[in-house]
């Protein structure tokens, strides 16, 4: 089926999860957002990005409204539920522990 | 409030597609707006954008669908895609579909129809009774060697009853019911019924609220004879009294004397007796009149109390048996000279021993037995089809798994084309379960002109049951087909199938092996039927010891007409003068109690001069009154001494006929005649010594027993025996005319010879059983044998070419018509094989069925063999046929 590998599909959600954490978003401001914040370092992958907010919203961790853009259109807009502000606090937590780990490896060597 | 979310979600997914197909449009939508907007801002040319803009999504279905499969919507729209693709492969193939559904529906029902059966008559028999589960039945018992009847348990009297009673907290009420029958006469229709003495507290305790008037009150329980009132049941007070509103407070003569009708029964309650609907209920102060033998509400030694206590809610079993058995023990200290050696059980409803629920048991724990078998025969045949189907499918499962689809989602559909199946047959598996719920009483042959009265209940227990049996069912038929299905090796089945030889194709191993089971178990079933059939056929034509062709019996009931003592004696007398002079006649004799018949024999504790018994022994025998003439009559040979006379009456010294086996257990063999015999405290000389013979079944050992003359131990209910070469129906009328002649208020029961009368009473269960085993039996075969045709047929339709090329070779019709049924007797061997096995293992289960027939009977099994064997060539015959048929030059060049 294509599906991304574990690693890169747990930190894109991660990735969602904290860019919607500030405040409600539409899809394409999610990925406008990661691209500005990380100086266009990381480049969300338009194909992966539906399926995983569709995914994230189908398992409560966010959930979506309609609402207006900023230039007056329907768009579909993702916050974060009280669920998944503990999940996106574990999964935080998590990342920091295993980067922590591989910096430490990769010093070492 | 995750679970919330994902809920409404799941559901919106579910219920309303469209919605969130078309918001995932306009999502994506608004999104390669931006993107497209941004380029142009960019300076894009605005067409170039847009495609842009749809490559870096990366293809816009296939990111719709991945968004849709992380919407799970997979799950429910699958399974409710896979039901309509079943629904519509059942429509599309209406052959198989009424197969197999009409064999599922055949599976299930029996059990269902099974269970209704165990539910309305050993697990809840009383209808409107609540918490039938606390219900136990109390029985007495007796010490080894002095059991009465061949059975270990015994009534109780009334005074221990009583003390069970008050001494007992476990206990929420004791309830005493047993039976008594009398003949009533309503206008010129004379009919036995059932009725029940019944402790004061019955309609309350059970919880039956009448109909019409009221129940008995506490005081009604006692003074001899001193409350002549009764409840009547519904269908008697309708059939009988044609519903008078006003009824309460009319009187109704029983047994001569009249009685004031207190209530109505509710429809519906039939009495606490399974077996016999009860159409009336006095208190227990009646007793005397109902019960033979005497007032026995105060004497601890008269055993007559039949009944149920209910336990309190949460006390087990244990507890209570614990506690009532406590107070037995009391008894027996505070009254050894009757209660020594006695005890007291508790039994659950369904091993009640004085109704037929008792009797009835190992019949239906066999039924059960059976007809699951027929269901697992029924599934196997299903799965055949199915398995046909699937490899009929095999192309279109390989396809499926070559273009992606999972072993677990084939699975899935394929357990779900079952699962269309499964409620069908249930439904129509029911529905025959309905048909056949009141069936086992035409199996059952009424007696003694008693309404037999056995019922199957159909409720929600049932549905449970049926539904467990379906869902079983669905797993076990269609998970084989599916897993042998996905285990399809793709390269293999892509190339094209051909070459097969008969019998030796891998897939139809599977196949075979079904048929095998299926022809073991029917084979099972068959030697199970055999062997009953054999053993009714012996019962049938057995020796009770005392003659049953030439002697007619009936009954006269002087005490429901009224009369006292010294008139039923004149009567009696003046009867038996006119009957030995009818044409043909060679004897007639009167007897208390006739062989082989629900009423019980008197039973007293006895003791012989000579003769110790050991401590805890309380030697006791039964015994019956019977008239001069009576051996005679019965053709039970004197083997020493002489015959009662008619100086033998109330006045002359008490006197009695001893059976053999007396004799060798109480004098050591020597003979007894002269000698003497003390019966309670009655001193009895020995005047002769009888034959044994068979007293209440031809199961019973062989036990003491003796006689005594009619007129010293008077009764006023008897059986008139006549030993004549004329035919039941002339003597009838012969009979109901001399005794029209004596009493014109008078009939005789029904006049049968003393076989008839057997049969009724020995074979009853029996014929249950034979009933049962062999219609199952019976469609156990049909379904093997449709099995074996199936994986037969297609075995030679899959061999065509090989047929052919065997054809085209030389080999004649007869050589082909060889091939496949010697195909067919292999598989058949096996089944056999497998089954004798199983049933040299399995038929002594029914050994308390059967009556001298060995459990492993080569003769059953013999013919058992013989039966599959026509089975299976009749099975054979058509595919076989079919082979002959096959054009050698068409399956070549196909």
């Amino acid at each position: 089926m294509g599906k991304p590998t574990d690693l890169v599909q747990g930190t894109l959600d991660l990735l969602i999860l904290k860019t919607i954490a500030l405040q409600p978003m539409h899809g394409w401001g999610i990925a406008q957002r990661i691209r500005q914040v990380s100086a266009d370092v990381l480049q969300v992958n338009q194909g992966a990005l539906y399926p995983a907010l569709h995914r994230l919203e189908q398992q409560g961790w966010i959930r979506a409204k309609w609402g207006e853009s900023e230039n007056n259109r329907r768009a579909k807009y993702y916050s974060l539920t009280r669920d998944g502000a503990e999940y996106l606090r574990q999964q935080q937590a998590q990342w920091s522990r295993l980067s922590v780990a591989i910096d430490l490896v990769l010093e070492t060597t | 409030m995750r679970w919330y979310y994902k809920l409404s979600l799941r559901l919106r997914s579910s219920f309303h597609p469209q919605l969130v197909e078309q918001d995932l449009s306009e999502e994506i939508r608004f999104h390669l707006q931006h993107q497209v907007e941004e380029s142009v801002a960019q300076g894009t040319d605005p067409e170039e954008a847009r495609f842009a803009a749809l490559r870096s999504l990366g293809g816009l279905e296939q990111v719709k669908q991945e968004c849709r499969d992380m919407r799970s919507v997979s799950l429910l729209e699958n399974l409710l895609r896979d039901l309509r693709f079943g629904f519509r492969m059942l429509w599309r193939n209406p052959g198989f579909s009424v197969v197999a559904i009409l064999c599922l529906a055949l599976g299930i029902g029996a059990n269902a129809a099974v269970f209704t059966w165990i539910e309305g008559i050993s697990l809840r028999p009383f209808p409107l009774v609540g918490h039938q589960e606390r219900l136990v039945a109390v029985v007495a018992t007796e010490p080894p060697g002095n059991q009465a009847g061949g059975s270990n348990y015994n009534s109780i009297s009334w005074p221990d009853w009583l003390d069970f009673q008050k001494s007992s907290t476990l206990f929420d009420s004791f309830i005493a019911d047993p039976i008594m029958g009398t003949t009533l006469s309503i206008g010129d229709r004379a009919e036995l019924v059932a009725g029940s003495v019944v402790s004061s507290n019955y309609f309350d305790a059970l919880g039956i609220h009448l109909l019409l008037g009221r129940g008995f009150q506490p005081e009604e329980d006692w003074g001899r004879n001193g409350h002549p009132v009764t409840v009547i049941s519904h269908w008697m007070w309708k059939e009988r009294f044609h519903g008078d509103p006003a009824i309460i407070g009319k009187t109704q003569p029983l047994n001569g004397m009249p009685h004031t009708i207190i209530g109505v029964a509710p429809d519906e309650f039939y009495g606490t007796f399974v077996g016999r609907p009860i159409q009336f209920w006095v208190p227990a102060s009646m007793q005397e009149l109902f019960i033979p033998r005497g007032y026995k509400l105060e004497d601890r030694s008269a055993l007559w109390v039949e009944g149920f206590a209910r336990l309190k809610p949460g006390v087990t079993m244990e507890q209570a048996r614990a506690e009532i058995s406590a107070v037995a023990e009391r008894l027996q200290t505070r009254y050894p000279a009757t209660n020594r050696g006695r005890g007291v059980e508790i039994l659950p409803l369904w091993k009640t021993p004085f109704n037929q629920a008792g009797t009835l048991l190992p019949t239906l724990e066999i039924a059960l037995v059976v007809v699951f078998l027929v269901l697992l025969i029924a599934c196997a045949n299903v799965s055949n089809l199915l398995l046909v189907r699937a490899f009929a499918r095999g192309h279109e499962m390989t396809v499926r798994l070559a273009i992606g689809a999972s072993r677990g989602r084939i699975l899935k559909q394929l357990l779900t084309e079952g699962l269309v199946l499964a409620p069908l047959s249930a439904a129509a598996g029911l529905l025959v379960a309905y048909c056949c719920r009141n069936l086992l009483i035409v199996f059952f042959p009424s007696s003694g002109g008693m309404v037999a009265h056995l019922r199957g209940e159909m409720d929600w227990r049932v549905l449970a049951f049926s539904a467990g049996v379906c869902l079983m069912s669905t797993v076990l038929f269609a998970l084989v087909p599916a897993i042998q299905a996905t285990k399809i090796d793709m390269a293999g089945s892509l190339k094209s199938e051909s070459g097969a030889v008969v019998g030796v194709r891998g897939r139809s191993r599977l196949r075979s092996s079904l048929v095998v089971v299926q022809v073991s178990l029917s084979f099972l079933l068959l030697v199970g039927a055999v062997l009953l059939v054999q053993s009714m056929q012996r019962t049938r034509t057995a020796d009770p010891g005392f003659a049953t062709r030439n002697v007619l019996t009936t009954a006269v009931n002087l005490r429901s007409a009224g009369y006292d003592v010294q008139r039923a004696r004149n009567f009696q007398d003046a009867l038996l003068d006119r009957v030995k002079t009818l044409g043909g006649v060679e004897s007639a004799a009167f007897a208390r109690v006739r062989p082989f018949s629900y009423a019980t024999y008197s039973s007293a504790p006895i003791a012989v001069d000579g003769y110790q018994p050991a401590p805890d022994e309380r030697p006791t025998s039964e015994y019956n009154q019977v008239s001069p003439g009576y051996f005679q009559t019965m053709g039970i040979p004197l083997l020493a001494g002489h015959d009662f006379t008619p100086a033998d009456d109330e006045t002359a010294p008490a006197v009695a006929i001893v059976n053999e086996r007396m004799v060798a257990q109480y004098w050591h063999g020597e003979d007894p005649v002269g000698k003497r015999l003390q019966v309670k405290d009655k001193w009895l000389r020995i005047v002769g010594v009888a034959r044994l013979a068979k007293y209440g079944s031809f199961g019973e050992p062989p036990k003491p027993f003796f006689y005594v003359p009619l007129r010293q131990d008077f009764s006023m209910r008897t059986s008139l025996n006549t030993r004549t070469m004329q035919d039941p129906g002339t003597v009838a009328t012969e009979l109901a005319r001399e005794i029209h002649a004596l009493d014109e208020n008078l009939a005789p029961s029904e006049v049968i010879t003393m076989r008839a009368h057997i049969d009724v009473t020995a074979l009853s269960s029996q014929q249950v059983a034979v009933a049962l085993l062999s219609i199952f039996g019976g469609l156990a075969l049909l379904l093997a044998a449709i099995g074996l045709y199936g994986v037969m047929s297609y075995a030679v339709s899959q061999s065509t070419h090989e047929l052919g090329l065997r054809m085209a070779l030389g080999a004649r019709a007869s050589d082909l018509v060889r091939l496949v049924v010697s195909h067919g007797v292999v598989l058949t061997g096996s089944g056999v094989l497998l089954g004798t096995v199983t049933a040299l293992a399995l038929t002594r289960l029914i050994g308390k069925l059967l009556y001298d027939v060995n459990p492993r009977s080569p003769f059953a099994f013999g013919l058992a063999l013989v039966v599959m064997m026509v089975a299976t060539l009749a099975a054979c015959f058509w595919p076989a046929w079919r082979a002959t048929r096959i054009d050698p030059a068409r399956a070549l060049r196909d």
